[in-house]
């Protein structure tokens, strides 16, 4: 990138939101929705990410990607407060609806009800889904 | 936030769960697949109901074309809008959330 | 009002990078400007000059190359992406460049709204 391009938005401080609705492994979205987060750690942004419908599944314990000879990405998330990101919102309807708790995560997550999420939602500058 | 849903609800919840995060003030668009939703007399047009009336929704007319659905027949309060009307919805109540 | 567009399904087989450009198009006749559109996941397959669709048929990956020339938009491909599914630079069509995710995150701060088309 351009130093110009970088000045022009020096400093300004963006809400950016992951949304994760879809299962891991079975597609290719979850794994690449978490490849620009990671980017995103480095430009300073508030970043927070979302997990409802079958995204909370790429949060579920136990994963063991590597049978398929695929990435075993799912520890990866442990790895994102050393990023300085924090802010994991996990929907609780969305958890129930499939069995699960907070307990059945990878990593510690705020569980919020499905209104509260509609209000994170709405509070952010930049939307990303996968 | 503008929030767009591209796939038909009898395939998935995508448009349910979109209805269920629209909050107060958000908008809905129907596009590709989606324009589905904006059939009158099924399961979604009950769904869309409180939001439509409310003229909260929205559906894309070419696509609505392509796939034989005649603009005249979508669900009340649902309003159909072209690509600069789509571009319109971005500016007015962006930013945009797709429901993919 | 400044538009980025993320596109992150391949031509011909998903709808995606067809209403991309509609809105695209539309966009910038309203006067608005489209300074870049990000290409991730199969969206890279529209960027390869290899493609050659029937006669009859849009040609997507022209149309896209077309829009960046009239109008001066950055189109930006996912170097991660485009390497795995065998788009190089050797196979770019005009207009399109190789670069990395940080591009994506970049115009998401710079422009006003950004739109996503995917699956």
């Amino acid at each position: 990138m351009s130093d110009e391009f970088e000045d022009d938005f020096s400093g300004e401080i963006k809400r950016f939101m992951f949304v994760n609705r879809k299962a891991p492994h079975g597609t290719i979205y979850a794994l690449e929705s978490l490849e620009v987060v990671l980017i995103s750690a480095a430009f300073d942004q508030d970043v927070s990410l979302a997990f409802l419908d079958d995204g909370v599944f790429q949060l579920r314990k136990g994963q063991n990607a590597n049978v398929l000879e695929m990435k075993n990405f799912a520890p990866t998330y442990r790895a994102l407060e050393g990023y300085d990101i924090e802010k994991l919102y996990v929907e609780r309807e969305s958890l129930e609806a499939r069995g699960m708790t907070a307990d059945d995560l990878v990593v510690p997550v705020e569980v919020v009800d499905r209104a509260r999420m509609a209000e994170l939602m709405a509070d952010q500058d930049v939307v990303m889904s996968f | 936030m503008l929030h767009t849903v591209n796939k038909s609800p009898l395939q998935t919840n995508d448009l349910a769960s979109c209805l269920g995060h629209l909050g107060t003030d958000g908008r809905l668009l129907m596009i590709e697949d989606g324009v589905y939703g904006a059939l009158s007399g099924t399961e979604a047009t009950r769904q869309l109901a409180g939001p439509a009336g409310e003229g909260r929704v929205y559906v894309l007319g070419p696509d609505l074309e392509a796939r034989g659905v005649d603009a005249g027949t979508v669900a009340d309060g649902v309003q159909v809008v072209d690509y600069a009307g789509f571009v319109q919805l971005v500016v007015d109540h962006g930013p945009h959330q797709a429901w993919v | 009002m400044q538009f980025g567009i993320l596109i992150n399904e391949g031509p011909y087989q998903h709808q995606a990078s067809d209403s991309a450009y509609l809105f695209t198009k539309a966009a910038l006749e309203q006067g608005h400007e489209v300074p870049r559109i990000f290409f991730y996941m199969d969206g890279v397959n529209n960027a390869t000059r290899l493609q050659e669709p029937q006669q009859d048929d849009r040609n997507i990956v022209r149309r896209w190359s077309q829009l960046a020339e009239t109008h001066g938009i950055d189109l930006v491909v996912c170097v991660a992406a485009a390497l795995r599914r065998g788009i190089k630079d050797e196979v770019l069509a005009p207009g399109f460049r190789i670069s990395g995710l940080g591009q994506l995150v970049e115009i998401g701060i710079q422009a006003d709204r950004l739109v996503t088309f995917g699956d």
